[in-house]
């Protein structure tokens, strides 16, 4: 579904490379785990994947289902079927929940060839979602992340994931910031996306969040590339010994 | 350049090229001002004496007053001597068909969505048969006539009601109020009357009769509007079809006057042609526009959107005069380009418990200078009043500018005033978040600005809201990215 070889990045403008060299695969039905320290590059990979305009691939290739997705549009990606869960989901004031996601799953349904649905339609769907995270209706009412709590913003997040529908989720940081009783809602919701058909790249400093969601592939990031592959038990072994005692033995 | 630039130049700048005429007749009149300029104008318009006394007592006030400049903006004074001061109603080119105009400003009409037949008329094409501007213009006469409501010329006011005219004109904004509002007192050209009876609420929104008759107004165009005990009315002034337009200063003045339990609802649409990238031949919109809350209980609300012009310099105001009367005034200024506004409100509150609130949203790209100045004022015998402003400031690049300039005060300790101001950037990380959930950018932008502005507007009459988000996505097209 994901391929990512020898991706090297940097911010638009700058020289320093934030990644240098990622190769990862994803495949469908599976779910990766990105863990590693601030500073290694595990979001810029997010917003790489994602098309961040702030970022520019200097080497390497993106390709999602076979394509070429290095140098496509935020958008184009998305209808491809990518999907972001913000670290730090953004306010819209003015703009209703309803309205963004009406908006977001009809063009990328138009861009697919597929039926676009009615308000009516679209209503009865958006409902049919809110229990994934044991939210109120109310909740569609209210301006895109605007005043909303921490926790509320991630569920949001999760939410329009559901609603959306992706093939391939990048979830960044999304146990930071939540309570334990936030965090086990957000992670339940997750485990109801997760399909065989789909992927998830869950991106997370602590292991916390892998007692929740269990991975399949956990990976380290370090200094802008993936330094070690694995199962949970990888993750384990980190939360034992840290990341200094893993950079020393990786040296 | 932009679309929006090429279809406004080629409106405003190149008319000729597309089949416009410029032949434009003008009776034979001499340029420049002077007590006998203004008695040739007057006795042109066939006015009686008192209305030339007004005048004349105006143009000397102006004579001694200083033109302003303490606001956020520069720009060439304008050459009072080198202005015409009278003209006579101007016709309109024709041409024969739609496709006869210049396909741009087609695109615009049609991005804005305004029905074909009124395209033609702002165009300036030749309505055919089919749609009788004139029958549906009676039949709105008519329609207002039965429920006693005048609405007319300001100059066939002038003859028609003097009394009303005598006793309102000049009681809400006074020659000596300001520079350009005695200019204005001594030469107006023409404008609307409006007088609605004791208990009435006018039939239809002002607006609708406008969109048809598509008015003249004016270089100097005066403004009158008189809601009686009991009654109510909603106006509406301008367009968002880009205008022709070859006055380059306006310095109108707008009067309401609000009697006991009256509501006079008054809204601007204004997309008066605003330069070129340079910001060369804009219009200098030098409004003053004032409502007086006279009656208890009475009501006064002023909703614009600003999208036009050069220079805006633009403060409605209102005297909350009334115990228990309510002033509003709701807000979207948009700068683009070399654009400079200066514009805000004025609450002043006089009677007891009064309310005002004030809702101003100003967005800034390119090159534009945006301010935002308002006073809110309350009086020693005003208790129990209440106001509350927001003033949010948006801006989109990194070469335009936001201010924020409110004075407040309050003489009394039973009232409050409130005060909340805010400055965003429309970032790239909004922009990113939307296309990141399947948006292209452009509408990205444009949700982003519509959710800025939505509280403003949606006190516009509805049929106009839809019309001006349209307006700003155009106006706004490419200052992003």
């Amino acid at each position: 579904m994901l391929e990512i070889r020898n991706l090297h990045a940097v911010v638009e403008g700058e020289e320093l490379e934030i990644l240098k060299g990622v190769n990862l695969t994803v495949n469908k039905g599976e779910i990766h785990a990105i863990m590693g320290p601030n500073g290694s590059g595990k979001s810029t990979l997010s917003k790489v994947v994602s098309g961040h305009p702030e970022y520019e691939v200097t080497e390497g290739t993106i390709l999602f289902e076979g394509e070429d997705i290095t140098e496509m549009d935020a958008d184009e990606r998305a209808h491809l079927g990518l999907f972001l869960a913000f670290q730090y989901p953004v306010e819209v004031p003015g703009i209703t929940n309803k309205t963004l996601l009406r908006e977001a799953y009809n063009t990328i349904a138009r861009a697919n060839e597929r039926e676009e649905l009615d308000p009516l339609e679209f209503e009865d769907y958006l409902v049919s979602k809110l229990e994934i995270i044991e939210m109120k209706d109310e909740f569609l009412n209210r301006s895109i992340n605007t005043g909303f709590s921490g926790g509320e913003k991630k569920k949001n997040e999760i939410f329009q994931m559901a609603v959306l529908n992706p093939r391939l989720s990048f979830l960044d940081e999304t146990d930071s910031g939540l309570d334990i009783d936030a965090l086990k809602v957000v992670s339940d919701g997750v485990n109801k996306i997760a399909s065989p058909e789909n992927a998830i790249v869950m991106i997370t400093h602590y292991q916390r969040l892998l007692n929740y969601i269990k991975p399949d592939f956990v990976h380290v990031m370090m200094n802008g590339k993936i330094v070690k592959s694995g199962d949970i038990s990888l993750a384990e072994e980190l939360e034992a010994n840290g990341y200094d005692q893993m950079q020393k033995e990786l040296a | 350049m932009s679309e929006e630039t090429k279809a406004l130049e080629s409106m405003i700048g190149e008319e000729y090229k597309y089949g416009f005429t410029t032949d434009v007749e003008y009776e034979d009149f001499p340029k420049g001002i002077s007590e006998d300029i203004i008695r040739e104008l007057s006795s042109r318009k066939e006015e009686p004496e008192w209305m030339l006394e007004f005048r004349l007592k105006s143009y000397r006030a102006w004579l001694e007053m200083d033109e302003p400049e303490w606001f956020n903006a520069t720009y060439t004074k304008p050459d009072f001597e080198n202005l015409l001061y009278y003209s006579a109603p101007k016709k309109r080119p024709s041409l024969d068909s739609l496709d006869d105009v210049d396909p741009n400003i087609r695109e615009t009409y049609e991005k804005l969505g305004i029905p074909l037949e009124e395209q033609k008329m702002l165009a300036g094409v030749a309505v055919d048969a089919v749609f009788d501007s004139v029958s549906v213009f009676t039949s709105f006469k008519e329609k207002l006539a039965e429920a006693g409501v005048i609405f007319c010329s300001i100059s066939e006011a002038i003859k028609e009601y003097p009394d009303l005219v005598k006793k309102y004109m000049g009681s809400v904004i006074p020659a000596r109020d300001n520079f350009y509002a005695a200019l204005n007192s001594a030469v107006f050209s023409d404008g609307s009357f409006c007088y609605i009876p004791k208990n009435t609420a006018c039939p239809m929104e002002l607006s609708t009769y406008f969109r048809i008759n598509n008015m003249e107004s004016g270089q100097f165009e005066r403004t009158l509007i008189i809601a009686e005990e009991g009654a109510s009315v909603s106006y509406l002034e301008g367009c968002t079809a880009p205008m022709y337009d070859e006055n380059q200063l306006h310095a109108a003045v707008v009067e309401l006057i609000a009697l006991d339990h009256a509501d006079i609802k008054y809204s601007t649409i204004q997309n008066w042609y605003s330069g070129d990238e340079n910001g060369k031949g804009g219009i200098y919109n030098f409004v003053t526009k004032r409502g007086i809350c006279k009656g208890n209980h009475s009501k006064i609300s002023w909703t614009q959107l600003e999208t036009g012009s050069a220079v805006t310099l633009k403060y409605p105001s209102v005297i909350l005069q009334g115990d228990h009367s309510i002033g509003e005034f709701y807000s979207v200024a948009v700068t683009t380009k070399k654009q400079q506004a200066d514009t805000g409100t004025k609450m002043i509150h006089l009677g007891k418990n009064t309310r005002s609130t004030i809702i101003s949203k100003g967005i800034s790209a390119g090159e534009s200078n945006n301010s935002y100045r308002g006073e809110v004022k309350i009086g020693k015998k005003a208790t129990g009043s209440k106001n509350y402003s927001v003033c949010d400031s948006m801006l989109i690049g990194q070469s335009c500018g936001a201010h924020t300039f409110p004075y407040i005060s309050s003489e009394n300790a039973s009232s409050s005033v409130e005060h909340e101001a805010t400055t965003s950037r429309v970032g790239e990380e909004q922009i990113f978040y939307l296309m990141q959930r399947g948006i292209s950018e452009q509408d990205a932008i444009s949700m982003i600005i519509n959710g800025f502005v939505k509280d403003v507007l949606k006190e516009l009459p509805l049929e106009f809201a839809v019309e001006a988000n349209k307006l700003l996505d155009i106006k706004l097209e490419g200052s992003v990215g």
